[in-house]
């Protein structure tokens, strides 16, 4: 299980590409889809790597993307994942 | 609400307007004033630094009007009845900030001691030549209140009134002294301060969820909240709405800026305040404010001892205008002469509320002294002599 | 993984969020603006020093960076060009318990309000300045400011720019500044951290903080989009605190100093004052009444 995870309000999102950039663990990509203003939003490539540090949440200029640590809860993280995948 | 005791200097003086207006504030509540020294005003900050520090309370001496006339903006979002003090050029350096006090309903006066101009003029002799300037000096649709004291003893009293009109208004409200009557010497007398009554803040008593920085119930002004208190509100002069947001539209430009004019206009009758003697039966009234009055008052004896009626109106209220009272008059009067130390100003207001109902003869003076009286004199047996309209 | 387009939702917040106005966003910041970003780190900032946000007050001035009082949850002042500092004064000066915030631009701060940024700096008036240093006029749509460095393409100079540019920690440490540090967008934490010292101390405390404005001065200049620039300021920013602030000068492509360069201790103007006062006067000096706290329902 991963450190942490990351949380993203692709509506919000501009495609700068700093968290892409300064994630330290590569966990982020720009993804080809488009959010309604044609922005290319990033998407986790590998959410096994994330440390929850949450550089990605201070770099970005638009508040849309920011990460968490796990508590080590397994069920709590399960239940969120569960939530993440409706 | 009754005035503070501790700024209250009861008591029969013999000072000047200058100092006289200066107790005004200290009486009014104002323990906050941000200036910059510029004559024929400077006595007045120059006493309220003198007296502050003992009454409890700031004054700091700014780099410069632009300065001041904010710095005391920011003092009244943090709770404290603030003004500042100036004359021409310097009120022509605060036009900005009278415009943001209008547009954010910041409650605080702005005292213009008026002198010689344009430019820097006559620093050091009178003036009547910024009154279109309070009333149009900023850019935009907004209103003021604007008085005019016309002795050291109304430099007093009417200051007094001035905080209580911003504080009622949440309007910038200019308090036109001119050089003469600031640097004339007059008996003061300040009574005990359960005889002045001061108008509080309009501060909120609305929880953090339900208080709306800008809104309004029923009545035309918003209640205040100050920095600190937990409110997070936010204020902008940008058009804005009830939240205080920028909301850049049409629709909610004309909201606001309409109410902003008619908080003041729907009150008019209320806020105009002058004094009138002998109007009855007149064939020429006489208008006037401020140290003019005192000369027309001599030369309105004169014409009434020559068999002439003449009656007076002396403006206390410069703005807003008191329009209805001129047009009642126009239509019964001849003509209204008014005299002022400027080429022609609160006569084109005069002018256009008669309506052509009445002629209107103006009794210009270029600045730099006073009438005399037979100069009014000579334009009221000219105006009596005119056709009835 | 998915290229949907499903929010990837879990169970925390945003740590900025609890300091937005979110019915306001999102904000009108360009993509690659900096902007923003120095907000998430004045919001941590907030969070690590525990400032009581209810003492907290936020004033800017005209400009892309004044918009940040629009968008803090805090008591919020959008205020006039240039003058944000001498009305963060007036709050200061009225409410003493106040924390003063000053959050505005290079041209908003050095330009038309450059004489009171040195007055209050000699004053030593207890606020906190974070300058947000895009190197141009950008809301107004990419004129030259003070701080444009030499043969910058502006609007205003369309054949590059000739006039020597100012450089703010120098300007405000001879002025009288007690804490005078730079840094740049892509040093978020370092940043937080600093915001953080400013508010342990107390005095005229100065932030700079080199931001890209990638619509208008890097776009103009060919020199790139945000990312590109803040790739650049990770390569080309030397940290070198108590660096002497005459050697802190910026230039188009050049090397960009950063750090902490002034952190002294003197007296602040309201101290100065109440010493001045109670010297002089004795018994008879009376102390400002503090504001009066409404009773709220």
């Amino acid at each position: 299980m991963a450190k942490g995870r990351v949380s993203i309000v692709v509506e919000h999102c501009k495609s700068c590409g700093f968290c892409v950039e300064f994630c330290p663990s590569h966990v982020l990509a720009l993804s080809s889809a488009f959010n309604s203003k044609g922005y290319h939003p990033p998407h986790v490539v590998h959410p096994e790597k994330c440390s929850g540090c949450d550089l990605c949440g201070m770099y970005c200029p638009d508040f849309a993307i920011f990460a968490t640590k796990n508590s080590g809860d397994k069920a709590g993280v399960k239940a969120a994942d569960k939530e993440g995948k409706k | 609400m009754k005035a503070d005791p501790r700024g209250v200097l009861t008591g029969t003086h013999f000072i000047d307007g200058d100092h006289a207006c200066c107790e005004g504030a200290l009486a009014a509540g104002a323990r906050f004033a941000a200036g910059y020294p510029i004559t024929p005003s400077t006595e007045v900050v120059e006493r309220f630094a003198s007296r502050v520090p003992k009454v409890g309370g700031t004054f700091i001496q700014m780099e410069d009007e632009l300065a001041a006339s904010i710095t005391l903006q920011g003092a009244v979002w943090g709770g404290a009845k603030a003004f500042t003090v100036t004359s021409g050029p310097g009120f022509s350096l605060m036009m900005e900030h009278i415009g943001y006090a209008a547009m954010t309903e910041t409650p605080c006066v702005f005292v213009d001691v008026q002198r010689g101009g344009p430019s820097t003029g006559l620093p050091t002799l009178p003036a009547q030549a910024d009154m279109m300037q309070a009333r149009w000096g900023s850019h935009g649709d907004y209103e003021i209140i604007a008085l005019c004291p016309n002795s050291p003893q109304e430099c007093f009293d009417l200051t007094i009134k001035a905080f209580n009109f911003a504080e009622e208004f949440r309007v910038p409200v200019m308090f036109m002294m001119d050089e003469v009557v600031g640097h004339m010497t007059e008996k003061v007398v300040i009574p005990p301060a359960d005889e002045i009554e001061v108008v509080p803040r309009k501060h909120t008593h609305k929880s953090v969820e339900d208080y709306l920085p800008y809104g309004t119930n029923g009545d035309q002004v918003p209640e205040m909240a100050h920095a600190g208190e937990g409110y997070n509100f936010h204020v902008t002069g940008l058009t804005h709405d009830e939240h205080g947001y920028p909301n850049m539209t049409p629709q909610i430009q004309d909201k606001l800026v309409r109410r902003l004019q008619n908080k003041i206009r729907d009150a008019a009758d209320r806020i105009a305040l002058f004094e009138e003697d002998q109007l009855d039966g007149a064939d020429i009234v006489v208008v006037s404010y401020g140290i003019t009055s005192r000369v027309a008052q001599r030369a309105i004896g004169v014409a009434q001892e020559q068999g002439l009626r003449v009656g007076k109106l002396r403006l206390i209220t410069a703005w807003p205008f008191p329009e209805r009272k001129i047009r009642d008059l126009a239509a019964k009067v001849k003509a209204f002469v008014v005299p002022e130390l400027n080429l022609g100003q609160m006569v084109r207001e005069v002018e256009r509320a008669a309506a052509g109902k009445a002629k209107t003869f103006a009794v210009s003076h270029a600045g730099g002294g006073v009438h005399r009286p037979e100069d009014i004199l000579k334009v009221i047996v000219e105006a009596s002599k005119c056709q009835t309209v | 993984m998915s290229d949907s387009l499903i929010d990837v939702v879990n169970a925390g917040v945003n740590p900025v969020e609890p300091f937005l106005r979110t019915d306001r966003m999102p904000h009108i910041w360009c993509p690659g603006c900096g902007i923003g970003t120095t907000v998430n780190s004045f919001a941590r900032a907030l969070v690590e020093s525990k400032i009581d946000l209810g003492s907290l007050a936020l004033v800017s001035g005209i400009g892309c960076t004044g918009r940040v009082a629009g968008y803090v949850k805090l008591d919020s002042f959008h205020t006039t060009h240039g003058r944000a500092i001498p009305f963060a004064t007036g709050l200061k000066l009225a409410n003493p318990r106040l924390n003063v915030v000053v959050y505005s631009g290079d041209g908003d701060l050095s330009a038309i309000g450059g004489n009171h940024l040195i007055h209050a700096a000699r004053r030593n008036i207890d606020l906190k300045v974070i300058c947000v240093n895009n190197l141009i006029y950008a809301m107004t749509g990419g004129q030259t400011a003070p701080t444009t460095p030499g043969h910058s393409t502006t609007s205003t100079n369309p054949y590059g720019t000739f006039e020597p540019s100012f450089n703010l920690p120098h300007l405000v440490e001879a002025a009288g500044a007690v804490y005078v540090a730079r840094w740049t967008t892509f040093h978020v934490r370092q940043l937080s951290r600093a915001i953080s010292e400013a508010f342990q101390k107390k005095g005229f405390s100065f932030i700079e903080v080199i931001s890209p404005c990638p619509t208008l001065y890097q776009r103009r200049n060919k020199l790139g989009d945000g990312l590109d620039t803040m790739k650049y300021y990770k390569e080309k920013s030397k940290v070198r605190h108590g660096s002497p602030t005459n050697e802190v000068g910026l230039t188009m492509t050049g090397e960009i100093i950063v750090g902490k360069f002034v952190d002294r201790d003197r007296p602040d103007y309201q101290t100065l004052m109440r010493g001045q006062f109670q010297e002089s006067l004795g018994d008879k000096f009376v102390e400002q009444d503090e504001p009066e706290v409404p009773v709220c329902s």
